[in-house]
């Protein structure tokens, strides 16, 4: 009888405990974190954000990075390492319960803590993690942090998170139901969003046009802002539309130089272009695998160690193939087309035997990742990267064939063979030489494409059709000729691409070609001459 | 091709065509039967019809080596009927018109008890006349558009109410954060356009507009994304919550992710739902940009069961490498393969009327939990879930139907099939009854 009277006063002081104000609600909402239940878990959330409770802050941000667990019994813990902390209490734990499992995460969720992140950063001491948050608020546009951003902006000193504060004000003062008293505030909110633009703003601004519970005035000037938006975005759209076709353009380019030169000047048809792309894709692999294994501190600039390593390997991979099969069947090109395929599908089996047959990961390094905004459109870096890159490798080629003697020698040998012969050029080096140019030409295609492409050993079918394409299009033996042929034709895609679609773009582009070689055989940039019927 | 190419006559393309399929008829093999414990006699042949090479390699060469170890796993247990199994594997090489002079020699050649094979619906529908007109047994073990119910194939793949629907009522649900637009984005070929044509029709019986539906296809292999992300972000930026359905196929994924990630899209702003992204496909990429990406499917390899660690265990083991993935289709084949075991023995013959009779009714566990059974329409009872892509490349489970789905082969959704079953049992024995008209279609069962 005691002992039952003792057992109901400890439970009648618990249940006191746990029922004082504060202390209660903050216990149910850590072990409500593990709730099977998603709605009780973001009720949870926002009931710890609120919390002065610092424990609160550290068992979410443990949410965020899956490192909270929740045990049969609904207690809560930590991971730290391999040692495990009590949630609430912040106590260490010399053992944990069995059947520990992580609390699992959804996107609802994580939407969530971002929220929660984004208030608590609206009050960070550095301006651009301020900057960062109200910029993610601004995309959230929730009615619900209003007071938040009013409180932020009344305390904030920083000129620029100041501006993108009073933005996000007005997006959030737009998400909130229309009330009659606050048309000024509204309209304001308006006003401020229409001279923020962009497409977010105008998807808001929209939404309050459309609205038939909003104030016909305010419904006027949404309406209003939403068409000076519209065409802004228009202008913008055009301009991000070139850079789209630019970039592809440059792909195009970089696929093509190569063969320019094995298929352009010395007249091979060299159906193995795309595998030394390919091998040059793997060597960015197996230069970043190398790197990472001897100086991690390195690896960010893996990529570029990987550009002259590509070059060489498939410039000297080009060269045993030129000495020891290509120089065969010089003058017969319907031998050469099916030995180089053949070898193509050689080198695929090899890679596939050695590789695996599934694509590999080649890391993009975190300069070469995400994009800038330039006005109304958005840049990829690594886009932008590759067209700076195919610009590069350009002008190098140029220059190689201008002003070095090798460039020299190739030009007069593919002029006028045996009158290069007799001048004393050693011409079946030069062949070999130049025919390395072409596949270590590939391999820097190889790197590019890596970055944008998957790497696998059908790499390089994707581009072989495109890269024959470009250069008979631009004309045979001209380097002019392949780079207008590849802005021509990644222009001229991306142009047809949101009108038609992408598979229709590719058919048009496809035939506006072949009429286009109907009337013109020798491409946009025929080269003329004596040398060139023989 | 030809137009870029001068000094090229239309014989040197024959040739060219000539070697390129000789190549292929090359990579014919028979595999040895594993050695038998007890087993003895004639042994009954499965026809294997997985490419070996091509494009298609990179998928069917798993699903070659699960039958192989479900095979030899089942000759080590005493074989089937007291007979040992034999393995008939043959490579119709990504090409579609070889599929079925493959099936045709599996059938009428090696006399094959049972086949599992295809992956790509183009290569079903090309092997579908080779087995009705032999009589022949196939499992098809991958995820498809549906619309098709063949007497002689058994689909142990999801139908699309049990992997699209449920994939998308998922999204609509608040925990799937209640989207009101979608962008379906898909290969140009027949399992995207089919399943695209039955989402539109759904989504529109759930009161989404017709302006908040977005259709979009890109030739096989795309690797330029940049217009079609930027089209899905200025899609989204509307104000409502958007999501993306994707049925975008193999290799095209990878640069389709980059370009999400590039433009900085995150799983949080616009989920993208993808059906034929699995553990493979993620083994190229890196996946931290992607986590909180979402995928339906009937199996993961990161669901802790007992059946599926021994499952997994014994892959690595017959593989000889502990860090091969198991997937869907995977499960799919051993679903079928056990079912086709289970048959025969009941019917007590190879026979193929008999064992195909037999074959409904049989119920064998899943992987993941429940049990599969065999439908009167040739489809399974399957559980679906939506897994979420963490950043070791697995898929962690996010929500699961309450209970198992039975396959349809026919769509509710589309309004030429809404009234269609198919019920192979007694007395309708038809593929595609009409349940309005009381009648068969008759022989067209696709």
């Amino acid at each position: 009888m005691r002992r039952v009277s003792t057992t109901c006063l400890l439970a009648a002081l618990w249940l006191g405990v746990m029922l004082l104000p504060g202390h209660g609600a903050r216990a149910d909402a850590f072990a409500d974190l593990a709730s099977p239940q998603l709605g009780a878990v973001t009720a949870a959330i926002s009931t710890l954000a609120a919390s002065p409770d610092p424990q609160a802050g550290v068992a979410l941000q443990a949410l965020g990075e899956r490192n909270l667990f929740a045990a049969p019994d609904g207690s809560v813990y930590i991971r730290h390492g391999e040692s495990y902390v009590e949630a609430r209490t912040g106590q260490p734990q010399a053992s944990v319960p069995e059947g520990l499992k992580p609390i699992r995460l959804n996107n609802r969720i994580r939407t969530a803590l971002a929220g929660v992140q984004a208030g608590r950063d609206l009050l960070a001491p550095q301006p651009a993690t301020r900057l960062r948050a109200a910029d993610a608020l601004y995309a959230r546009h929730d009615p619900a942090m209003l007071p938040l951003v009013e409180h932020a902006l009344a305390v904030e000193k920083d000129a620029a998170v100041r501006t993108r504060l009073t933005e996000v004000r007005a997006a959030t003062i737009l998400g909130q139901p229309p009330a009659p008293d606050a048309l000024a505030s509204r309209l304001e909110a308006v006003r401020a969003l229409g001279a923020v633009g962009g497409a977010q703003a105008r998807g808001i601004l929209a939404g309050v046009a459309g609205s038939d519970a909003e104030a016909p005035a305010l419904r006027h000037e949404a309406q209003a802002a939403v068409s000076r938006i519209d065409w802004h975005l228009r202008a913008w759209g055009v301009a991000q539309n070139a850079f789209y076709g630019l970039s592809y353009g440059s792909v195009l380019l970089l696929a093509a130089t190569g063969l320019a030169i094995t298929f352009g000047v010395m007249g091979v048809i060299n159906m193995a272009h795309g595998e030394m792309m390919m091998i040059g894709a793997y060597v960015t692999w197996m230069v970043q695998q190398a790197i990472r294994a001897t100086v991690p501190a390195l690896e960010p600039v893996a990529i570029l160690v990987a550009i002259p390593v590509a070059f060489v390997v498939c410039g000297a991979l080009g060269i045993v193939i030129e000495r020891g099969l290509i120089r065969f069947l010089y003058g017969r090109p319907l031998e050469t087309l099916l030995a180089t395929w053949g070898l193509s599908l050689i080198l695929q089996q090899a890679v596939r035997s050695i590789f695996g047959p599934t694509n590999i990961a080649v890391q993009t390094p975190g300069w070469l990742s995400g994009s800038v905004a330039v006005g109304g459109m958005d840049i990829t870096l690594n886009r932008l990267a590759i067209l700076v890159f195919a610009g590069l490798v350009l002008g190098g080629l140029m220059l190689v064939l201008r002003h070095t003697p090798l460039g020299l020698q190739m030009r007069a040998v593919t002029q006028n063979r045996r009158m290069a012969a007799l001048m004393g050029i050693r011409t079946p080096r030069v062949d070999a030489l130049a025919f390395g140019l072409g596949a270590g030409l590939a391999g820097l295609a190889g790197v590019a494409v890596s970055q944008i492409d998957n790497v696998s050993p059908n790499l390089g079918q994707s581009y072989i059709i495109d890269s024959f394409m470009v250069v008979v299009f631009g004309g045979v033996g001209n380097l002019w000729g392949t780079l207008a042929a590849a802005l021509a034709l990644g222009m001229g895609g991306k142009v047809l691409e949101p009108a038609i679609g992408a598979v229709s773009a590719k058919i048009a582009v496809l035939v506006l070609v072949i009429l286009y070689i109907q009337r013109h055989p020798r491409g946009m940039f025929p080269v003329r001459g004596r040398g060139v019927e023989s | 091709m030809p137009v870029t190419l001068p000094h090229l006559s239309r014989r040197a393309f024959g040739r060219l065509a000539l070697a390129s399929s000789a190549a292929a008829v090359g990579g014919m093999w028979r595999a040895a039967p594993a050695r038998a414990a007890a087993p003895s006699g004639e042994p009954i042949r499965v026809g294997i019809l997985h490419s070996l090479s091509g494009t298609m390699a990179i998928s069917e060469t798993t699903l070659k080596d699960a039958m192989l170890m479900l095979i030899a796993e089942q000759n080590r247990k005493g074989g089937l009927l007291g007979r040992p199994l034999e393995a008939v594997v043959v490579d119709p090489a990504s090409n579609w018109p070889l599929f079925a002079e493959k099936a045709r020699q599996l059938l009428s050649v090696d006399k094959a008890s049972a086949v599992f094979g295809c992956w790509t619906s183009v290569s079903r529908k090309s092997v579908l006349p080779v087995f009705e007109e032999l009589n022949g047994i196939l499992f098809y073990p991958v995820q498809y558009e549906g619309q098709e119910c063949s007497r002689n194939i058994f689909y142990t793949g999801a139908a699309p109410n049990q992997q699209a629907i449920p994939a998308v009522d998922y999204l609509l649900s608040e925990d799937g954060g209640g989207a009101k637009r979608f962008a379906l984005v898909g290969t140009d070929y027949v399992y995207p356009r089919t399943t695209n044509q039955i989402l539109v029709n759904y989504l529109k019986a759930k009161g989404i507009a017709e302006a908040d539906i977005m259709v979009n296809y890109t030739p096989f292999g795309q690797s330029d994304w940049q217009t079609i992300v930027s089209q899905i972000k200025t899609f989204g930026s509307a104000g409502r919550k958007t999501a993306v359905v994707s049925t975008i196929n193999g290799d095209a994924n990878v640069p389709f992710y980059k370009e999400l990630g590039n433009q900085g899209i995150s799983a949080t702003d616009i989920p993208v739902m993808a059906f034929s992204v699995g553990e493979e496909e993620l083994a190229g990429m890196d996946t931290a940009p992607l986590v909180g990406q979402l995928a339906a499917w009937n199996y993961f390899e990161s669901i802790d069961t007992p059946a599926n660690t021994a499952f997994i265990k014994q892959w690595h083991e017959f593989t000889k490498n502990p860090k091969r993935t198991t997937n869907d289709p995977m499960e799919a084949h051993y679903i079928g393969f056990n079912m086709w075991v289970q048959a025969v023995t009941k019917a007590g013959t190879t026979d193929h009327d008999r064992v195909i009779d037999a074959m409904i009714g049989i119920r064998q566990p899943n992987l993941t939990g429940g049990v599969a059974e065999m439908l009167p329409d040739h489809h399974l009872t399957k559980p679906v879930y939506i897994g979420e892509i963490q950043d070791d490349g697995q898929f962690s489970v996010v929500w699961k139907t309450p209970a198992l789905v039975p396959g349809q082969a026919w769509s509710p959704w589309v309004p030429e099939t809404k009234n269609l079953i198919g019920d192979w049992s007694k007395p309708i024995a038809c593929g595609n009854y009409n349940t309005a008209t009381k009648t068969c279609l008759g022989h067209r069962h696709a």
